[in-house]
């Protein structure tokens, strides 16, 4: 006989490892002067609360864009804002401006851990839960899909380094399950506004603009010219709109306020074909030939920017 | 599957190391340094620290042997002097040597699936190798107990260690290996004294089923098999307590602190002295509002705070010692009468166990809530095999497990131990009702009273107020031991619930037999 709810044990199987990560420390703890990703995320909390929205991308007095500056897209601001504000209410000096620089207390990681979870259970666990049970695939094996996706490198970096790709990947995982339900305008706002949380979405933007947008606007098989076209419009609506929505107040201030904005979206243009150590083919190739002496002499000088 | 299942939660135990500790930590480093930098005749003497040694002098070796592998990671921590020292290496080591020494919980748990194996005819290997079997459900119910996770891991104690040895105990009573039983249960007794609880089930099964032989209407007293009954006891007992013969007064003073420790512990087991504790507020107080009582004069249930207290009932008689003591002595009967009229059966004898635990956790004198998984351990061997039984163990681990929040209140172990018990909780209820499917019947789940549903519902309640609704709703703090009142109480209904349902259903399959003959 089969068992039931393996589904729904193995998803909060997921959630006490996830539990057991978070009780081990960030990355940065304990290591001033700069800290590591949690203290930049608790500074985007401290910015987004206590400066206008004209100063979150700029270099002023109060932002300090050498320090853990703001190189997400705006949806990552807007979270931000939303949890430095519950944050602030309880307690001030997690978000007090320039005061709590390298804030560092176990009460604060505790609220800054649930704050992952709470993303993650709202974005990405739901997201993949609602996606295998869908799928048509033998019960038997869907807890194994979904340990799977629960992958060690996902929690290690969500729960332990210190970050919220939870919340672009479960919008991506949003956006292919409202495809696969022919729902293509919610499909369509769901991956905007993932490609507007972290621009590494743009990863997998190339197949999904192209290969599902296209081909979503080209269902239901076989029906007419005009409303394969309507489908495009509705879709490329729905996208501009959401872009349109989520940038509203950087387009509406200055007009350098925008390519500002940009500016510090691609900043790692400026860092150089690659940064550190990382598994790829650059990095591999500069082993033997020095590509970043060969490319760009005058980044190595300017020095690592962050 | 076993060694798989093991090695999983093993891992998932690595994960816990840095989080919350209880007192317990420094009780156990304590010991160890007591243990390793005193000679032998300070052990029970030192108060250098209040956390005395107040276990037998066997766990006292076990201490001292551990207090060789503390020397590789961090020897600070063997100084007596460093009362509540806890740096990094301290915690690992210690952390590590209890995820280690569950090992033997291992042990003890394959011990007993291998008799269970035998009771299902003979398909032990295969069995235990699939994935979906009631050997390997038992081991998972086994292992990967929640109880045991939060009490040993977080909280902090050897639990998992002293549940293996006894399970030992009993898996080689199963197999009819009365000896080998027999000396694992002295080797217990010797480690941790609460396991007293339980022997009376073992003095009796031992001497019924395994001394007098009664066939038809012969009986035969073996007395060469008492001789060595006895001997394997008083050696046990003598290498243990052997070096300790001149201070033996000393020792038992540790080991049994009748006069500094009240009915109740801080936090009310939730046993049946709870619900005395609470009529008698609840009368008291009604006596007071109806005019009853004198309002001059000082009747109210005096309830000193602190580490133990000393409790003076308002208007029900108070309770001694002496008191509990009969109150269990009666509650143990139905475990006798099982045992002495149907021996030599060892699901009897894990039935008997399961009563005895029941009788001692609900009147006993100071006992500690974390008794009750003395309870659940021997009632999970029984949950794979009938349905009755399954229902009840659902039911006690659920309120069991519940009624343990209030010993985890920092904020991560908080959130951790709602989602532990809920995720073991829906675990066993899935496999058990898998397991006990019955095409016949309608439903593919485990079905429960409506009454026991409702109760149910109401534990959730309960768990949500204690560990986040009630600082919400009081943050001052001013009424702090309201959520642990109702905790224990709550708990107490159901845990009465479930023996008097389990006592019940015990007796009945003894009348049944007894009817056959």
């Amino acid at each position: 006989m089969e068992v039931p709810y393996k589904l729904e044990v193995i998803a909060l199987t997921t959630i006490i490892i996830k539990l057991g990560v978070s009780v081990f420390p960030y990355s940065g703890k304990n290591q001033p002067p700069k800290f590591g990703d949690y203290e930049a995320q608790r500074h985007w909390m401290e910015i987004t609360v206590n400066l206008p929205i004209q100063d979150w991308y700029r270099n002023t007095t109060d932002n300090d864009l050498l320090y853990w500056g703001l190189d997400y897209p705006p949806l990552t601001a807007y979270q931000s804002y939303l949890t430095g504000s519950v944050a602030k209410k309880i307690n001030q000096d997690y978000v007090k401006l320039h005061v709590s620089q390298g804030f560092e207390n176990f009460d604060h990681q505790y609220f800054m851990r649930m704050s992952v979870l709470v993303s993650d259970c709202i974005f990405f666990v739901s997201a993949l839960y609602f996606y295998i049970r869908s799928l048509k695939m033998s019960n038997k094996y869907k807890w194994v899909f979904f340990a799977l996706s629960s992958h060690s490198g996902l929690t290690l970096i969500d729960y332990g380094h210190f970050q919220y790709n939870c919340v672009s990947l479960g919008l991506t995982l949003w956006a292919i399950i409202f495809v696969s339900q022919g729902k293509n305008v919610l499909a369509a706002i769901a991956f905007s506004a993932a490609l507007n949380f972290k621009q590494m979405e743009l990863y997998h933007a190339i197949l999904l603009f192209a290969g599902f947008y296209l081909m979503a606007s080209c269902q239901p098989k076989g029906s007419s010219l005009p409303s394969q076209l309507k489908n495009l419009v509705q879709i490329g609506a729905a996208t501009v709109a959401t872009f349109a929505i989520i940038w509203y107040p950087f387009l509406q201030i200055h007009d350098w306020l925008l390519q500002q904005v940009i500016v510090r979206l691609f900043i790692p243009f400026q860092r150089g074909i690659f940064e550190d150590y990382v598994a790829n083919f650059w990095c591999t190739l500069n082993v033997v030939i020095k590509i970043k002496r060969l490319l760009n002499p005058t980044s190595i000088a300017s020095g690592t920017i962050t | 599957m076993l060694w798989r299942i093991f090695a999983s939660v093993t891992f998932g135990k690595l994960l816990f190391i840095p989080s919350y500790r209880s007192t317990d930590f420094e009780v156990h480093r304590n010991w160890l340094a007591i243990t390793h930098s005193l000679p032998l005749n300070k052990w029970y003497i030192d108060d250098t620290s209040q956390w005395t040694l107040d276990y037998p002098p066997l766990f006292a070796w076990f201490e001292y042997i551990l207090s060789w592998g503390a020397l590789l990671f961090d020897p600070e921590m063997l100084k007596v002097n460093n009362l509540n020292y806890a740096s990094q290496n301290t915690i690992l080591f210690q952390r590590i040597s209890v995820i280690l020494t569950d090992i033997v919980y291992a042990l003890g748990v394959q011990k007993c699936l291998y008799s269970f194996g035998n009771n299902q005819g003979g398909k032990v290997q295969k069995d235990a190798e699939k994935w979906f079997s009631s050997s390997t459900i038992l081991a998972f119910l086994l292992l990967c107990n929640v109880g045991l996770f939060m009490v040993d891991h977080i909280h902090f104690q050897y639990n998992g260690f002293l549940t293996g040895i006894l399970l030992l105990s009993v898996g080689s009573i199963l197999q009819k290996e009365n000896l080998k039983a027999a000396f694992w249960f002295s080797i217990l007794l010797n480690l941790k004294h609460i396991y007293l609880y339980i022997a009376p089930v073992y003095a009796v099964y031992l001497l019924r089923s395994y001394c007098f032989d009664i066939q038809k209407s012969k009986m035969t007293f073996h007395f060469k098999r008492l001789i060595k009954l006895g001997v394997i006891v008083v050696t046990t007992f003598g290498f243990t307590y052997g070096p300790f013969v001149s201070q033996l007064q000393q020792v038992l003073s540790r080991l049994f602190p009748f006069e500094n420790r009240g009915l109740c512990h801080a936090y009310w087991a939730p046993n049946f002295w709870a619900l005395y504790n609470i009529v008698d507020k609840i009368l008291a107080f009604l006596g007071h509002k109806l005019g009853w009582i004198d309002p001059l004069s000082k009747v109210t249930a005096s309830m000193t705070g602190g580490l133990v207290q000393e409790f003076e009932h308002a208007i029900l008689p108070s309770i001694g010692p002496k008191t509990t003591l009969v109150f269990t002595i009666l509650a143990i009967l139905p475990a006798v009468v099982i045992l002495l009229k149907q021996p030599n059966q060892p699901r009897v004898f894990i039935r008997a166990i399961v009563l005895c635990a029941f009788a001692s956790f609900l009147f006993g004198w100071h006992v500690h809530e974390k008794a009750i998984l003395i309870v659940i351990t021997p009632l999970t061997l029984l949950a794979v095999s009938s349905q009755e039984d399954c229902r009840l163990f659902m039911l006690l681990s659920i309120t069991g497990h519940v009624s343990l929040f209030p010993l985890l209140f920092t904020p991560f172990e908080n959130v951790l131990k709602i989602v532990v018990v809920l995720t073991y909780s829906l675990a066993s209820y899935s496999f058990l009702s898998a397991l006990h499917y019955d095409p016949k019947s309608k439903g593919t789940l485990l079905k429960f009273r409506s009454w026991e549903r409702f109760f149910l519902y109401g534990l959730g309640f309960v768990a949500l107020f204690e560990s986040c609704i009630h600082s919400m709703v009081d943050p001052s703090g001013r009424l702090p031991f309201l959520p642990l009142m109702i905790m224990s109480v709550y708990c107490a209904v159901g845990i009465i619930y479930v023996w008097f349902s389990f006592v019940i259903g015990s007796l009945k399959t003894e009348k049944k037999i007894s009817k056959q003959k």
